[in-house]
């Protein structure tokens, strides 16, 4: 379980968060929402720590991570999996190489055991065939399920998915939100995922959030979205043509 | 000034990580033998042509600005070689390699940068700036003296073609000039400037890849401030080192 509170974040004048409050059990997946320029990247950053917050405080099932000190940090780091946005694979490996490396970075499992790990985790996203293959020989939907099997290859407590979805087709975005929800319920974590993907929120979305102007403006279930009348929220999912499209089915 | 002063700081912050204790040995040494091929052996090519027609060039030169009688002509072997083994191997090579693999360092951290490539080295709990930054300095300063002993036996071996193949200066002339009054002190002063040189062509440029930020024209910016730096460095080194050991 991930615990927030009172977390506030300025680069210079501007204020990116405020006061957020917020709590992400274990194995659920919560999903921060908000338009561009919100805050919830910023947030996401916050937690693993990428980006120092000026105030508040961060707990990992009850360990201060602001408290840390460098090497407790790194320790702590070793429990989290994060997806980024672009798949951020290091170009000069195969899918193999950029699987197996935080194996190699972090662990002392024998070369059998990291290639059984490695083998498992591409079996999980179905890539069971690319392990020779390079970051700039996959497709973007590729490189998201790569992502996802590096980001869980060391067992993680904690998984982050830094807009899961974006520039892919819808078809695919399904796989991709589909596979987020089953590891997160098979290996028991806790998973935060940030998106202004609707359709993504409404497939995943256990628990969600949403951040408006650096603040937590909203919070509730996928079912309590629909029924809402928080005027910020409507426009929000208004402008995603998510209610258009419902309505219209 | 307070800039300047912000960035040497920040620069010198940056390099008390890149030498802390790396994680795991076996994946720098591996690492290390990667970036001397890449920062070396690929090198060679370019070192090889250049040091040929820097030392041609410098026979040439030689005999045409002597215009005296009095002065032997062996004095072209021994000015193409105390010019080579001082100032043109070391410092021309430096210089050659501050384009050529600064550039390269810069433009690939920072690549890595604005891709989120770095950041997730960091969430794994990796120090990034140790595991990419440190191979590369090391590799370059272990491989550049080796670089610029060939690049003198070529750049010479540039100065005993001329000999053979114009009248300038005889074969003899030139062989005996090159073995006169040799001092093994200046390759000494000649491969630690190489060493020293490699080490700000290497770090220079990955610091600006490793602050860059934002999109590739960024880490375009940071490539070219890289080199620049880094040449602007290598000749005010340059300078101080020739005071202390050769005066």
């Amino acid at each position: 379980m991930i615990e927030v509170n009172n977390l506030y974040k300025s680069f210079g004048d501007l204020e990116v968060l405020k006061d957020i409050t917020a709590t992400f059990e274990n194995g659920k997946t919560s999903v921060i929402i908000g338009a561009s320029g919100s805050g919830k990247s910023t947030l996401a950053r916050c937690l693993v720590g990428l980006v120092e917050p000026n105030k508040g405080e961060v707990l990992y099932d009850g360990r201060s991570f602001l408290d840390l000190n460098v090497k407790q940090r790194k320790s702590l780091r070793k429990e989290v999996g994060f997806l980024f946005q672009g798949g951020a694979l290091f170009d000069y490996m195969t899918v193999e190489e950029n699987i197996r490396f935080p194996l190699d970075m972090l662990t002392k499992l024998s070369k059998k055991e990291k290639k059984h790990r490695v083998d498992t985790v591409l079996d999980r996203v179905e890539l069971s065939n690319a392990h020779k293959l390079y970051p700039s020989e996959l497709s973007g939907g590729m490189k998201k399920r790569v992502g996802i099997a590096r980001a869980i290859s060391p067992n993680p407590r904690y998984l982050f998915c830094d807009e899961p979805n974006s520039g892919l087709d819808p078809q695919t975005s399904i796989i991709i939100d589909d596979l987020i929800l089953e590891i997160t319920r098979e290996y028991d974590i806790t998973t935060l995922v940030i998106t202004h993907d609707m359709n993504s929120v409404m497939e995943i979305g256990e628990h969600i959030i949403f951040i408006h102007k650096g603040q937590k403006w909203w919070e509730g279930t996928k079912e309590e979205i629909l029924e809402t009348d928080n005027k910020e929220l409507l426009s929000f999912v208004d402008a995603s043509g998510f209610l258009t499209n419902k309505k219209n089915k | 000034m307070a800039s300047f002063l912000f960035h040497v700081g920040k620069y010198f912050i940056l390099m008390w990580r890149v030498f802390s204790r790396p994680e795991k040995f076996s994946i720098y040494r591996k690492r290390l033998f990667d970036e001397m091929v890449s920062l070396g052996i690929d090198s060679l090519g370019i070192i090889a042509v250049i040091s040929l027609f820097m030392g041609a060039v410098i026979t040439i030169q030689t005999a045409a600005n002597i215009d005296s009688a009095f002065i032997p002509t062996y004095t072209i072997g021994f000015t193409t070689r105390q010019s080579t083994i001082l100032e043109f191997s070391p410092t021309i090579m430096a210089l050659i390699l501050a384009g050529k693999v600064g550039s390269n360092i810069a433009s690939e951290i920072g690549l890595m940068r604005v891709t989120e490539q770095i950041d997730a080295l960091e969430i794994m709990g990796v120090n990034s700036s140790a595991y990419l930054i440190l191979p590369k300095v090391v590799a370059a300063v272990l491989i550049n003296p080796f670089l610029v002993v060939i690049s003198m036996f070529v750049s010479i071996g540039g100065g005993y073609l001329v000999a053979n193949f114009s009248d300038i200066v005889t074969v003899a002339d030139y062989v005996y000039g090159i073995q006169l009054d040799f001092k093994p002190h200046h390759v000494v002063y000649a491969l630690s400037k190489a060493s020293v040189f490699a080490f700000i062509f290497t770090s220079i440029p990955a610091f600006n890849g490793y602050y860059a930020s934002g999109s590739a024209l960024e880490v375009g910016k940071a490539s070219t401030h890289g080199v620049v730096q880094s040449s602007i460095i290598i000749l005010f080194t340059n300078y101080i080192i020739t005071q202390l050991f050769l005066i």
